[in-house]
């Protein structure tokens, strides 16, 4: 083992929170692997910067416990690695990628290098295809396309988990074909890690699930290798073995979390509410990692959740989330108080991709104008609702009165279903159809003649 | 040559140590694997460098080497239709050497060293010659013929010309004796540093539109040639969609489009769908007069600094030979963002919101690099700059936007209520503006268009509209009388009808000027003959109920721009519908 790791010291100069400092040391890379261990500690980092013969590190377990004379740092010489192999499917891992389901180590056909690279843009396909989740308000409103980055935004308290656990139970590709699932859970209470592993197992998901676990007491540094150790098995399994991936990550907000604790024990310049400047960058080296490749099989997709501190969609987090993902579905909390499941804010959600995604031959030819109609038609109930707060809903007009009424069997018979419910996308969209009928013709003005006169014929 | 020794290591961000004559924001190379950087602070033996490159592995005591010359970018045949990263590294060829995801230490050429170009050449033996005039001429597309021109600097007489069956870039085509009597050959290329703006004799006022085939920029919030704009929205109101449009249809010779720190899906979206779009003008594939420019979100964040640069100088070198050049940045703020990133790792004292102070500066020099201008004494050429800005939280008096409005005239809001309420373009008519409509109304009244008054009358309504929603918000719309709910009317039928406007409809996605002006007439038309029938005493529902009235607000999608003469068939149903309602009412 010795002559692998050439890089040796002993004694650190200077451990805060999770960094530690060495000096005197040679030729450190940056952003090398670190093993630090003392007497029965055995931790992992990071090189996260080097000067001269002073090397930082980032200790993922904390550097709890260590002894800054006694410890023993070893320089590996290569970044961060995973060894990635088919066999992973079906495993259980912890936030570093090593496993913990008792069922021995992964023999890897390669180690990749948990940063990845960039995808060549000029290598990527434009994703076309949709994926059905049975979820109406997704299926025909937010569309989600595999190679697609959709990601939920939530509040604490609101039903996120069991709206992707429901995605995931529900999604197919075609009736032979399942996705594998890459679960990565960041800084989660072993609750919400239980009841995915639960809904996981109910839906039969598990023969085609990897999961990567950082629990909220798990080492909060930890979580900032976790969501890349779950992308390189995905880019693994998706462009190497042609399989269709949807990658689950929870919590995108305690990632975030860490990246500012590390930073602000690095002493960087604090940006936005002291998240770093960089985070922008790094938050895109994750999401990036979703995609279709020209001439390959497989696929990523990218479903993951944030939960918006304070309900603030300009926080920094989703807000700069927004900008890099294609999308979000946003959840609202008085539509989860009025007992509406999923609880889908659909004036504020919105799918990037779904336009290619929909229409003839994809889904049905009277989606594309369905969809525009009953956006128009929504957010013209908002502002009813608004004007009957205060006038009073006996003062509307009749056209506003429809509205309302429209409003009302949009959210309870076309949003509303049942956790389990899985609804075929003519389902969905004859739901659309059924609601729109509460208003007068005049008003559909995003659907042509033909298309009214089609749907009234059946 | 400069050197000098890297010390610290952090990120994209390196400092060296013990260098040696290293220039300020001259390129160097790193260590074996040759990454590429460039030196942005010197400090006495230290110097400050950003890489271009990931710097993992990367350790102090690597050898840092100077090249002599500025980070540049290659000018000469062969641009059109390529696709390159932020420093004009062409992504097919990394793509063919190193498959699907980029990995670090492989520098292609821009420009193929090996493809033959055939030139018409215009110069012959002693010729005089100064910067810009033209040697000769190569169809490098079938749209574009590209001029070689004699590089910025360099005056005096042709020598020789050296007459090849086909010349590659790195062939001498002629030389010149210039002014100190020496002697200089000129290749089909040149290179030029990126952050120094190519020299012209003067700046041109603004006398052309640049049009786009957009009904709400074109008539009421236009730009120019040789204009700049920004287009500011949150996300999710349409940036992409409309920078997408307006590289399609913008009637400009060149287009560049600099994807930004953006999406990579996006930018495969372009590099699809560009290639298969036709030019509305010529009929041929779009690329054959594009280039683009993808450094997405996870490339380094260092060229991502430096795309928007690269770009402007290979519009600013097509505007030297004459062209009128439209350049896309998508977006400004993530550029923005790259520069607080790197100046952060610096440890540079922040301004607001983390910003280095210097962040008003570049921005005014890279729109300052836009504009019409005489480039020989007969040769006029235009870079028009539209730049996305995307505010975080949808806050526009965040830095970016509020120092980009320093800089721009044409200001296009993208406003989220409209973007949720699916109306696209979803460009706000009470917060966008236009400083060139003034000198572009010319251009429109040479078509007999009187774009003035029509302009006035929509804004005028649409002024009023905002004000009656307002009101309508606390009573109800029954409250008003019937004249301002005509008024409201009216106003949806020019939201609707005019300045919305479907993108994704073959019909739709372009509008004619004759059919913006037709579209325009018959819905102002509507309103005064619906306000004359009031007037009579007749009530406003009868007129809503016209069969016409939904009909106009279909018309961008039913009416082809060829099909001009439909108008007049509208424009007799809407006479006929009135004039049967006003028999019926006596």
């Amino acid at each position: 083992m010795d002559s692998i790791y050439h890089k040796r010291h002993i004694g650190a100069q200077e451990l805060t929170g999770p960094i530690l400092i060495v000096e005197g040391v040679e030729n450190v890379g940056f952003g090398e692997l670190v093993l630090i261990e003392q007497g029965d500690i055995n931790r992992l980092g990071r090189v996260l910067e080097v000067a001269g013969n002073r090397a930082v590190c980032q200790v993922f377990a904390g550097t709890s416990g260590i002894d800054r004379e006694k410890v023993r740092i070893r320089f590996t010489g290569s970044p961060m690695t995973l060894p990635v192999s088919e066999e992973m499917i079906g495993r259980v891992f912890d936030g570093l990628g090593r496993p913990i389901d008792g069922c021995g180590e992964v023999i890897g056909e390669e180690e990749r290098d948990v940063n990845g690279n960039p995808l060549n843009p000029d290598a990527r396909e434009y994703p076309r295809e949709n994926i059905l989740t049975g979820i109406s308000a997704i299926d025909g409103l937010t569309t989600l396309i595999r190679g697609q980055k959709l990601p939920i935004f939530s509040g604490a308290g609101l039903p996120h988990n069991e709206i992707a656990a429901q995605v995931v139970n529900q999604a197919r590709i075609s009736k032979e074909e399942d996705f594998i699932i890459i679960f990565a859970a960041m800084g989660i209470k072993a609750d919400d890690a239980d009841f995915f592993m639960r809904r996981f197992e109910e839906g039969g998901a598990l023969s085609r699930l990897v999961t990567f676990i950082n629990l909220a007491d798990s080492p909060s540094v930890e979580r900032l290798i976790t969501p890349r150790c779950a992308l390189t098995a995905a880019e693994y399994l998706a462009f190497d073995k042609g399989n269709h991936v949807l990658v689950i990550m929870t919590d995108l907000t305690n990632y975030c979390e860490a990246l500012r604790e590390v930073a602000s024990a690095m002493g960087e310049v604090p940006s936005r509410k002291g998240y770093p400047g960089y985070l922008y960058s790094d938050l895109a080296t994750l999401y990036e990692r979703t995609g279709r490749v020209k001439g390959r099989e497989g696929s990523i997709t990218q479903i993951p959740i944030l939960t918006m501190p304070n309900d603030d969609i300009t926080h920094p987090i989703p807000d700069l989330t927004g900008y890099i993902t294609e999308g979000q579905i946003v959840l609202s909390r008085e539509l989860y108080q009025k007992g509406i499941y999923p609880p889908i804010d659909i004036m504020s959600s919105l799918s990037r991709l779904m336009k290619d995604g929909i229409g003839e031959g994809r889904t049905r030819k009277d989606h594309p104008d369905l969809y525009s109609q009953l956006y128009a038609s929504y957010s013209r109930v908002q502002r009813v609702r608004s004007l009957a707060s205060i006038i009073g809903e006996d003062e509307l007009s009749e056209v506003d009165r429809n509205y309302l009424k429209f409003g009302k069997d949009f959210e309870g018979k076309f949003l509303n279903q049942d956790k389990t419910e899985s609804r075929s996308i003519e389902e969905t969209l004859n739901r659309g159809w059924e609601v729109l009928m509460n208003l007068p013709e005049s008003e559909l003005v995003r659907l042509s003649k033909e298309e009214i006169e089609e749907y009234r014929s059946k | 040559m400069g050197e000098g020794v890297l010390y610290r290591i952090s990120g994209p961000i390196v400092v060296s140590r013990k260098t040696s004559g290293l220039k300020m924001n001259e390129e160097v190379r790193i260590g074996d694997e040759e990454l590429i950087g460039e030196v942005i602070e010197i400090n006495g033996e230290e110097a400050v460098i950003q890489v271009y490159e990931e710097t993992t592995g990367i350790s102090p005591g690597t050898r840092v080497s100077g090249t002599g010359n500025p980070i540049s970018v290659e000018l000469g045949p062969g641009l059109i239709g390529c696709t390159f990263d932020g420093i004009q590294r062409p992504l097919v060829v990394i793509r063919k050497e190193q498959g699907i995801f980029i990995k670090r230490g492989l520098n292609p050429k821009p420009l193929s060293r090996d493809r033959e170009w055939e030139v018409d050449i215009h110069l012959k033996k002693d010729d005089l010659v100064v910067p810009n005039t033209i040697i000769g001429e190569v169809e490098e597309t079938s749209l574009i013929r590209h001029r070689i021109l004699i590089p910025p600097g360099v005056y005096g007489k042709v020598l020789e010309i050296i007459e090849l069956p086909g010349y590659r870039v790195e062939d001498t085509i002629c030389i010149i004796e210039d002014k100190e009597g020496e002697r200089r050959e000129v290749k089909l290329f040149h290179t030029w540093p990126v952050r120094k703006k190519r020299p012209f004799i003067e700046r041109l006022p603004h006398e052309e539109i640049l049009f786009t085939g957009q009904r709400v920029i074109d008539s009421i919030f236009p730009l120019a040639k040789g204009g700049v704009a920004a287009i500011p929205g949150g996300f999710g109101t349409g940036k992409t969609v409309t920078q997408h449009a307006l590289a399609k249809w913008a009637d400009a010779d060149i287009i560049i489009y600099i994807g930004c720190g953006e999406r990579g899906n996006e930018m495969a979206q372009v590099l699809e769908e560009f290639p298969k779009l036709k030019d509305p003008r010529s009929g041929k594939s779009l690329m054959e007069r594009t280039i683009l420019i993808a450094n997405t979100s996870n490339m380094p964040v260092t060229a991502r600094e430096s795309s928007i640069y690269t770009g402007i100088t290979m519009a600013e070198y097509f505007r030297d030979m004459g062209y009128d050049v439209a350049l896309m940045a998508d977006s400004t703020s993530r550029w923005a963002e790259a520069l607080r990133e790197i100046s952060g790792r610096m440890e540079e004292m922040p301004a607001e919101r983390g910003y280095p102070a210097y962040l008003g500066s570049r921005l005014a020099g890279f729109y300052e690099r836009g504009g019409r201008v005489k480039v020989t004494e007969d040769r006029i050429g235009s870079v028009s700059v539209i730049g996305a800005v995307s505010p975080p939280g949808g806050d526009f008096s965040e830095p970016v936007t509020s120092h980009t409005k320093r800089f721009v005239r044409t200001f296009w809001v993208l406003d989220k209520d409209l973007a949720y309420a699916r109306h696209y373009p979803a460009i706000s008519w009470t917060n966008s503006y236009s400083g060139y409509f003034e000198e572009i109304a010319k251009w429109w009244e040479a078509k007999d268009i009187p774009i003035r008054s029509l302009r006035i009358r929509v804004m005028e309504t649409l002024t009023v509209e905002t004000h009656l929603r307002q009101i309508v918000q606390m009573v109800g719309e029954g409250a008003l009388p019937e004249k301002e709910r005509l008024t409201l009317k009216e106003a949806e039928l020019i939201r609707e009808g005019f300045l919305q406007q479907n993108a994704l409809s073959p019909v739709d996605a372009y509008c004619s000027p004759e059919k913006q002006y037709r579209m325009l007439k018959i819905i102002l038309d509507f309103g005064e003959r619906a306000r004359d029938l009031l007037e009579r005493g007749l009530p406003l529902f009868k007129i809503i109920e016209l069969p016409i009235f939904s009909e106009l607000k279909r018309m961008g999608v039913e009416i082809e721009n060829k099909e001009i003469d439909k108008f007049d068939k509208l424009a007799e149903r809407v006479e006929k519908e009135f004039e049967t309602l006003k028999e019926e009412y006596g």
